[in-house]
């Protein structure tokens, strides 16, 4: 019993560690876009690891740790999801400028020139 | 351990308010006051009411801020259909 | 041993949770505030079940399990106001 708790001790740690990846990159990340992406990925699956390794040091509640597994792993995307979609229909960008892309950069400056028309008719 | 989780959440708690007072932007206000919420619920839970904390999450974080944006949108909408009225009216006078 | 191991996992989970306040204060916008309040709960619900461990308690996971379920309506209230008003 004391080897597990030991073992879910590390696979929690290990979720702590995604969850601190997570708060970096909310951190550090130069977009709301980017911000969403990391911040929602990161999370679910440190939460993840963490819940494992608790229901690790006490099997007997492997039940309602379940059940919150489950719930967030539903509920995690679908908001990021909601979340992305209104950014989207409010008409906010995401960051393209330093793209080193070509491609990227073609489609940069088509949006642009849209901008500067429909701000033309507005 | 307890005792250090409950002092860096009543730290954070305390920045929090200050900060859902000087944010300009009123729906990041409530989003502010939501978190300030959501920390008070876990200081609930480190002093051992398990029943107050599930009342603050349900009452102070859902609640609360959906009453808060539902207010804040219909105070949009009565502000737009005034501006929209006094520019008819001012349309009229002017001709 | 697995205590001090579930310690220091609950200091660096501690340490992301305040990391993300950051940019629930100076976040320049709306969604970026929205974004840190989805990742806070996260981790909240996180350092919940870390309490209860601790603790010995199993009524707290009842705690996380309705603060999951609720504060996930405050995110869809909030993107539906940005989408269209509420």
């Amino acid at each position: 019993m004391e080897i597990l708790a030991i073992i879910g001790a590390f696979v929690s740690l290990a979720g702590s560690l995604f969850l601190l990846l997570a708060a970096i990159g909310i951190f550090r990340m130069p977009d709301t876009y980017n911000r969403m992406q990391t911040g929602t990925k990161a999370t679910t699956l440190g939460s993840l690891l963490f819940f494992v390794g608790i229901g690790m040091a006490n099997p007997s509640w492997w039940g309602k740790l379940l059940a919150l597994t489950i719930f967030i792993f539903i509920t995690n995307p679908l908001s990021s999801h909601v979340l992305a979609r209104a950014l989207h229909f409010i008409g906010k960008s995401p960051l393209l400028k330093g793209s080193k892309d070509p491609d990227v950069r073609d489609d940069l400056e088509a949006v642009e020139s849209l901008e500067t028309k429909e701000g033309d008719l507005v | 351990m307890s005792m250090t989780i409950l002092i860096v959440m009543g730290v954070l708690m305390l920045s929090g308010g200050i900060a859902a007072l000087y944010i300009k932007d009123t729906v990041s206000a409530i989003v502010a006051a939501g978190v300030v919420s959501l920390l008070a619920s876990v200081i609930f839970l480190i002093v051992g009411a398990p029943d107050v904390a599930m009342t603050e999450a349900a009452i102070g974080s859902a609640l609360t801020t959906v009453v808060f944006l539902f207010a804040w949108s219909r105070i949009k909408e009565a502000e737009k259909e005034k501006d929209t009225l006094e520019s008819d009216s001012a349309e009229e006078g002017g001709e | 041993m697995a205590d001090i191991i579930f310690n220091i996992a609950a200091v660096i989970a501690l340490a992301a949770f305040v990391i993300t306040f950051y940019r629930i204060i100076v976040g320049p916008e709306l969604g970026d505030r929205v974004v840190a309040l989805d990742a806070m709960t996260i981790m909240a619900l996180s350092g919940i079940t870390f309490l209860a461990h601790l603790l010995g308690r199993i009524i707290y996971l009842d705690v996380a399990l309705v603060y999951g379920l609720i504060s996930f309506l405050g995110v869809i209230a909030v993107a539906r106001y940005m989408e269209r008003g509420l």
